[in-house]
């Protein structure tokens, strides 16, 4: 039987993150994952993540995943892949399946970071061909390129069934409708705005009745819901769809964990193992870091494996005490930056939130419809401004731990400040240059650059752009507002793409002099999108 | 449908163009893709009928979890068609309950 001093099980984000702390120690670490390619879900997230630079903000899922491959690679952890593991037994024991055989390893210390598995929800035809899981959606078209289907019907509005919903419409897929029973939108307010601005409609306490097709999705009936969940009989709705997307949460992929005999706690998050600060569950050796431990997102798994992987590395005798308390004190540090503001746990669910923590009034809008109304924008300084010409507009509602913005203005525009879930600030006697840094930056893509000194009688706003076919300079199409809904006509001034914005282009549009501040998305004549 | 060029992604690594059947049938799809991938994209939902009230399934989970897309592949049911990479002259078939047709 092999030994190790550190066994990882699972190569997603925490995982790895893990082992690198373990193995930069001097750790001899193996990483044993059961898909044929390592990454857990980095590979299918293509939108920018949030956070500040430590965590890796405004990067690309994809690119943070090869960027801890090769780390991985670089302190020399072992990944082996296409092995399951069945099983953790007494003396920590790790009972390990290939294609062909079975082997059984020792651990001196373990840790488990075996993610998530989606929920689901029963309804009539849940079963059929067509229902996949929102993470189904990002597998077949985000690493195999394949659209899961034409017309969809997104299930869920918290963080995944949005940003699924965005990635769809990149995927050249029609998102019909975007429902949840909740009352309010679960996710992140410019996640919602992103897919509200392209004109998907979003359904608000509503719930789906069945799936209709007979061996396959070929439409559903949705209904709005009462305050104890149940469809009100008169409200259904038929809604024209080739495939259901279902958004509905995650739970902890616990089951090593339960059957190693550590003690479990069952949470309203799902049955997750009972934890020190470091992640040692109650078997002394015995590690859980990323979403297993408790869901939560891939930034603050990457920082759970790392406090795990240190805390393993201390116990072996690798790392001094001090040097140990220390670096795990930054890393949770970092982490406790991400755990602030609205989304946090303490404030998950509360109803009773009615202005951000700078006191501007919340958009109840935003949460109802997908959508800041221009009204409520009044509220923020950032997002008004009555300034001559290039000037950033920020549609940055909520207090969620993000600050690229202040990064991107080398000028020194926009502050957020050194808690990173304040709403950012424009310095309006600082001097913007236009470079549109701040747009491409903002992870949300809640930044916009209005000149209402353009020329007479129009205007340019400046957003992201992230669909295909690109837009050329001289384009004409339509300028949608924030709730998707055509309001003029609009022109291509610009399109710029640079390797700094990855994948981001920066559009400008003119528009009519009135619509500069309801114009916030583009779809050019003759195109799909 | 094929995403052909993608905004953040641009194209897509894929293996040689090769054939291989669904039910007796000609099928093209790209070496090492999974085989639910080549399907979906030439339309195929339906991957398997259940046994005793012969429902159709076809891919949920697409990680290789949940099972529901298994299909007889080679001769060999039960296979996960969402992980398993797909190679040239390779014989796919619907599979009714835990066989190919013929044996329901």
């Amino acid at each position: 039987m092999k030994r190790y001093e550190l066994i990882v099980i699972g190569a997603g984000p925490a995982g790895l993150s893990a082992a690198i702390e373990g193995a930069k120690a001097g750790m001899h670490v193996i990483v044993f994952d059961e898909n044929a390619r390592p990454g857990g879900q980095l590979f299918k997230q293509i939108h920018k993540f949030f956070g500040s630079k430590e965590h890796k903000a405004k990067i690309r899922g994809f690119r943070i995943g090869q960027m801890l491959l090769k780390e991985a690679e670089e302190v020399g952890v072992t990944v082996c892949l296409n092995a399951t593991v069945l099983g953790i037994f007494p003396e920590k024991r790790v009972t390990v399946r290939y294609a062909d055989h079975i082997e059984q390893y020792s651990g001196d210390n373990i840790i488990v970071a075996t993610g998530a598995a989606e929920n689901m929800i029963l309804f009539d035809g849940w079963t059929k061909p067509g229902v996949i899981g929102a993470g189904a959606a990002q597998t077949m078209m985000n690493l195999h390129g394949v659209q899961p289907g034409q017309k969809i019907l997104m299930v869920g509005s918290g963080n995944v069934g949005l940003v699924v919903s965005y990635q769809l419409l990149q995927a050249g897929c029609e998102v019909v409708a975007l429902i949840d029973a909740a009352p309010r939108v679960g996710g992140y307010g410019v996640h919602a705005a992103k897919v509200a601005r392209y004109g998907v409609p979003f359904y608000l306490r509503h719930t789906i009745v069945r799936a209709e097709g007979k061996d396959q999705v070929e439409g559903a009936v949705i209904a709005e819901v009462d305050s104890k969940f149940q469809p009100i009989p008169g409200t259904e709705k038929h809604l024209d769809i080739d495939t259901i997307c279902l958004a509905v949460g995650l739970s902890p992929m616990s089951q090593v964990l339960r059957m190693s005999g550590c003690e479990i706690e069952d949470t309203p998050g799902g049955l997750v193992p009972k934890t020190s600060e470091y992640g040692e569950t109650t078997i002394p050796g015995l590690f859980a870091a990323g979403d297993v431990a408790g869901i939560e997102e891939a930034s603050s798994a990457m920082i759970g494996g790392r406090i795990a992987g240190l805390a393993a590395a201390h116990r072996a005798g690798y790392l001094p005490e001090d040097s140990f308390k220390q670096q795990a004190q930054a890393a949770r540090d970092s982490l406790s930056q991400l755990r602030q503001g609205m989304f946090a746990k303490e404030n998950r669910g509360r109803t009773d939130l009615t202005e951000t923590e700078e006191g501007y009034a919340l958009s109840k809008n935003l949460l109802a419809k997908g959508y800041v109304e221009e009204e409520e924008l009044k509220a923020f300084p950032a997002a008004n401004a009555s300034v001559h010409g290039v000037h950033p507009v920020i549609e940055c509602t909520q207090n969620i731990p993000c600050n690229p913005c202040q990064d991107a203005c080398k000028f020194g525009c926009i502050l957020v400040g050194r808690q990173i879930t304040n709403i950012p600030v424009v310095d309006r006697d600082r001097k913007c240059t236009g470079c549109g840094m701040c747009v491409a930056s903002c992870s949300g893509q809640a930044i916009f650059l209005v000149n209402d000194d353009f020329e007479e009688g129009r205007s340019t706003v400046t957003l992201a752009y992230e669909f295909l076919p690109y837009p050329e300079k001289g384009q004409t199409g339509t300028a949608m507002d924030r709730s998707g809904k055509p309001v003029c006509e609009a022109e291509v001034i610009s399109l710029r793409k640079s390797p700094a914005t990855d994948g981001t282009a920066l559009l400008t549009i003119a528009v009519p002099k009135e619509f500069s501040m309801k114009a916030r998305a583009f779809r050019p004549n003759g195109g799909d999108k | 449908m094929r995403i052909q060029e993608h905004p953040i992604l641009g194209t897509y690594d894929k293996g040689p163009l090769v054939e291989f059947t669904l039910d007796g049938k000609t099928m093209t799809g790209y070496e090492g893709e999974p085989i639910a991938a080549a399907l979906r994209a030439q339309g195929i939902l339906q991957h398997r009928h259940t046994r005793k009230t012969g429902e159709a399934r076809g891919v949920f989970c697409a990680i290789g979890r949940c099972t529901d897309c298994v299909m007889v592949v080679d001769g060999v049911p039960n296979i996960r068609t969402c992980i398993t990479p797909l190679r040239a002259g390779m014989k796919v078939q619907t599979q009714y309950g835990v066989g190919p047709k013929e044996d329901a």
